[in-house]
């Protein structure tokens, strides 16, 4: 006890003296700032230096061993780092799916070599990560992917499409599932393949959607020579693989609901008042008000059930089956909540760009545009019902 | 605030839930109603569950009471809401008993509470009036003024174990506020007519015809019974909540079961994705509303500045989420849900009667967003 103590108030002087003075207060969400990879850009510079500060003394990722460049902290010391940084505003000095995701799949299932190679890389943030799974073909059903991997000696050759890849365009590598025997039932012949982007054969083509821009890119593979030695796990046994690597993006989702309050900057009921009659300060309408009302009850009931599942998991309980609702409900409700905030807008919420809506009017009806994804990425509502069905209600198949 | 069950509190809940399987089946109340029972509980069952320190969980020591909270007393109507058993919590424990905690004179806290809390005294709190809906201040009832005392006249509706309770406290107007007596039994002038209600729940009008009332029978001052009246009623709604939350959990359960044992075109018919989705969905309504109900619960014990808008987010979601459970539930059940024989009817019309007592969805969303400001 004294020497977490004592750890937590060495943290705190270290991190006080080291972090660029422009980075207390700078905290922002769990998928904003640094990125990191050989394509990045630092509008400040700051954010830099503070990524090397930290990668020098592990902390990029505090609780991965310290021969793999983690800070080879115990859990309650990275929760104490962790804590100290909330306390400071100090933002991470780096995130990302290296981090995250293919990072701890590394450490579950990666040699030796893998291992030297690979986690150092992220944890200086030279090397940033995306995912290759889905494809045009294989989406709910991703174990139907097509994306071949033919045996050719001490290498593989990769050809197929990768769709929705995040951020291909700026990753350095990408974490494949690739199908290494096609006549093997469908699970059963998957391989989990790392790749370089660099790799000749390799296009990467950005998808626009219907709010605009986005990070999501097609991903193509034209016979990409690819190491056997970058197989993750087995030939063969990229399933599992991958069903590991899903729950440590699971955990990530959780942490980000459990977090911050982005999109709720402006109240419903402010946003009312901006385009709908009040007397007295009561809304005119009551069809609005009772349906302002009925999302604000389901966004206080969702929060404290997320409460409730982490004052579980801080009692030492086991999980329960509450927070399988969390995507889903999460989700859904963030879309009607946007459906609302458009509706009272009225015309003013049908601005694409330009002259006539207020910035936060354009940006009010991208992301309502963009919300209408929640419910698809991440695990359809549909999938998310299904596992609720099997897995917590033990409904049969 | 934490949204966990202490140890003492989980003791609590498996003591109540064990009790409630071996002695409070849901038969029992199929029973009372085939028989029209009078009382339309079991005062043995009362005293039992008296005995075991529930009726005395809000009450303090002194009185023979545990000291204990909101969070204490919901492990326990949940428990008992799941048989739907129709103990007098609510009328006695709740509604009366908290209205003499919170504002009775000493003589009657000595009166009435320790017979409360052994389960021999059953009270009532009429409140309700015909064109009130849900609107407490809302009262045509007068105390006119006579003498040293009053005369009661108005009339009063739905209100919970009148026909055997041993003294009905009241809410009438008079100098330009609320005032609450406590008016015993057989008093002169009141007449009790019982209700036979679809969720069988022990219940009566009350006419009052010039009844007399000393002044030694306000509960708290003349003229400011109403901030009383609020604030027992919101402890109310969420014993109501917390018995919701235990019924709507066992319709869930029994519709889940009855998806994996009906076999129909040679499968058992939750495999069906539609009836998957539909399950999930009653699943996720049960978790919101638990979370609800015990933050209700514990921003209560908590005095905390919120616990009005937790009451009526509660009541609101538990109102909703109990109906589309029980519809549910039927639906699923398919023919032999809608026959009598079927326990599952017997929630589904608690289910609306739950919803239509201290207030439904529509009222606590605008209670809500008064509270919020808009």
């Amino acid at each position: 006890m004294a020497d977490l103590e004592r750890f937590r108030s060495d943290t705190r002087s270290w991190l006080e003296k080291s972090a660029p003075k422009s980075l207390f207060g700078a905290r922002g969400d769990a998928l904003e700032g640094v990125w990191g990879g050989k394509k990045a850009v630092y509008a400040n510079p700051d954010r830099k230096r503070w990524l090397e500060i930290m990668a020098e003394k592990g902390w990029t990722a505090p609780g991965w061993p310290a021969e793999y460049g983690g800070g080879g902290l115990s859990p309650e010391q990275a929760k104490i780092l962790a804590g100290e940084m909330r306390y400071l505003r100090l933002p991470a000095p780096l995130v990302g799916f290296g981090l995250t995701m293919i990072g701890p799949t590394l450490i579950q299932f990666g040699t030796e070599e893998q291992k030297r190679e690979h986690l150092p890389r992220i944890c200086r943030g030279e090397i940033r990560w995306c995912q290759g799974y889905s494809e045009p073909d294989a989406g709910s059903d991703l174990a139907a992917l097509q994306c071949k991997a033919e045996d050719d000696g001490d290498h593989f050759l990769v050809t197929g499409t990768k769709v929705w890849t995040s951020y291909a365009d700026l990753s350095d590598w990408i974490f494949a599932l690739v199908r290494t025997d096609p006549k093997a039932k469908k699970q059963a012949g998957i391989t989990f393949l790392l790749i370089d982007m660099e790799s000749p054969g390799v296009t990467v083509r950005p998808i626009q959607l219907i709010s605009g821009a986005s990070p999501f890119c097609e991903t193509y593979f034209e016979k990409v020579r690819v190491p056997k030695a970058n197989v993750l796990g087995k030939i063969n046994g990229g399933w599992t693989v991958a069903k590991a690597l899903l729950g440590h993006e699971r955990n990530m989702i959780a942490d980000a609901f459990g977090g911050s309050d982005r999109g709720m900057r402006r109240t419903l009921a402010e946003h009312a008042r901006r385009y709908l009659p009040s007397v007295g300060g009561k809304l005119s309408d009551p069809l609005f008000r009772d349906q302002i009302a009925r999302v604000e009850l389901d966004a206080r009931a969702f929060a404290l059930t997320v409460q409730r599942a982490r004052d579980g998991a801080k009692a030492g309980h086991k999980p329960g089956p509450e927070s399988s609702l969390f995507k889903v409900y999460g989700t859904e409700l963030n879309m009607r909540r946007h459906e609302l905030l458009v509706r009272m807008a009225g015309f003013q919420a049908l601005g694409w760009e330009g002259e006539g809506f207020e910035e936060d009017e354009l940006a009010l009806t991208r992301d309502w545009l963009r919300s209408r994804g929640n419910a698809i990425e991440g695990g359809t509502s549909e999938i998310q019902r299904n596992i609720i069905a099997k897995r917590v209600l033990g409904l049969p198949d | 605030m934490q949204l966990v069950l202490t140890e003492d509190q989980e003791f609590i809940a498996r003591t109540a839930e064990d009790f409630a399987s071996e002695r409070s089946p849901v038969s029992r109340v199929r029973e009372l109603r085939d028989r029209a029972d009078p009382i339309g509980f079991s005062r043995e069952l009362w005293k039992e569950m008296a005995g075991l320190g529930w009726a005395g969980i809000l009450f303090p020591e002194e009185l023979g009471g545990a000291g204990l909270g909101m969070a204490e007393l919901a492990t326990v109507l949940e428990a008992l809401g799941r048989r739907l058993a129709p103990e007098p919590f609510l009328s006695t424990v709740l509604l009366a008993g908290q209205a003499l905690r919170l504002g009775g004179s000493e003589s009657q806290k000595k009166s009435w509470l320790p017979g409360l809390i052994t389960g021999e005294k059953i009270l009532a709190l009429a409140y309700q009036e015909r064109g009130s809906r849900y609107d407490l201040a809302c009262v045509e009832t007068r105390a006119e003024p006579d003498g040293d005392g009053f005369l009661l006249s108005g009339e009063k509706i739905q209100v919970l174990d009148a026909q055997v309770a041993d003294a009905i406290m009241v809410s009438a107007s008079s100098s330009g506020g609320i005032s609450l007596f406590l008016l015993p039994k057989g008093a002169p002038g009141m007449a009790i007519a019982r209700l036979r209600r679809v969720d069988g729940r022990g219940a009566a009008n009350l006419r009052l015809d010039r009844v007399p009332a000393a002044r030694s029978d306000l509960v708290g001052s003349i003229g400011e019974g109403g901030g009383l009246l609020e604030r027992v009623v919101d402890l109310a709604t969420v014993g109501l909540c917390a018995e919701m939350l235990g019924a709507m959990s066992e319709a869930f359960d029994q519709a889940l079961a009855h998806l994996k044992t009906r076999v129909q075109f040679d499968v058992p018919i939750g495999s069906f994705q539609a009836l998957k989705h539909r399950a999930a969905d009653m699943f996720i309504e049960v978790e919101l509303c638990r979370s609800a109900v015990m933050a209700a619960a514990r921003a209560v014990d908590e005095g905390s500045e919120d616990a009005a808008k937790l009451i009526s987010l509660a009541k609101a979601r538990c109102s909703d989420a109990f109906i589309l459970i029980t519809n549910e539930a039927v639906q699923m059940f398919g023919g032999v849900g809608m026959t009598d024989e079927y326990d599952i009817g017997f929630y589904m019309k608690r289910a609306r009667a739950a919803e239509m007592t201290f207030g439904d969805a529509a009222w606590h969303r605008d209670r809500w967003a008064r509270l919020s400001g808009y």
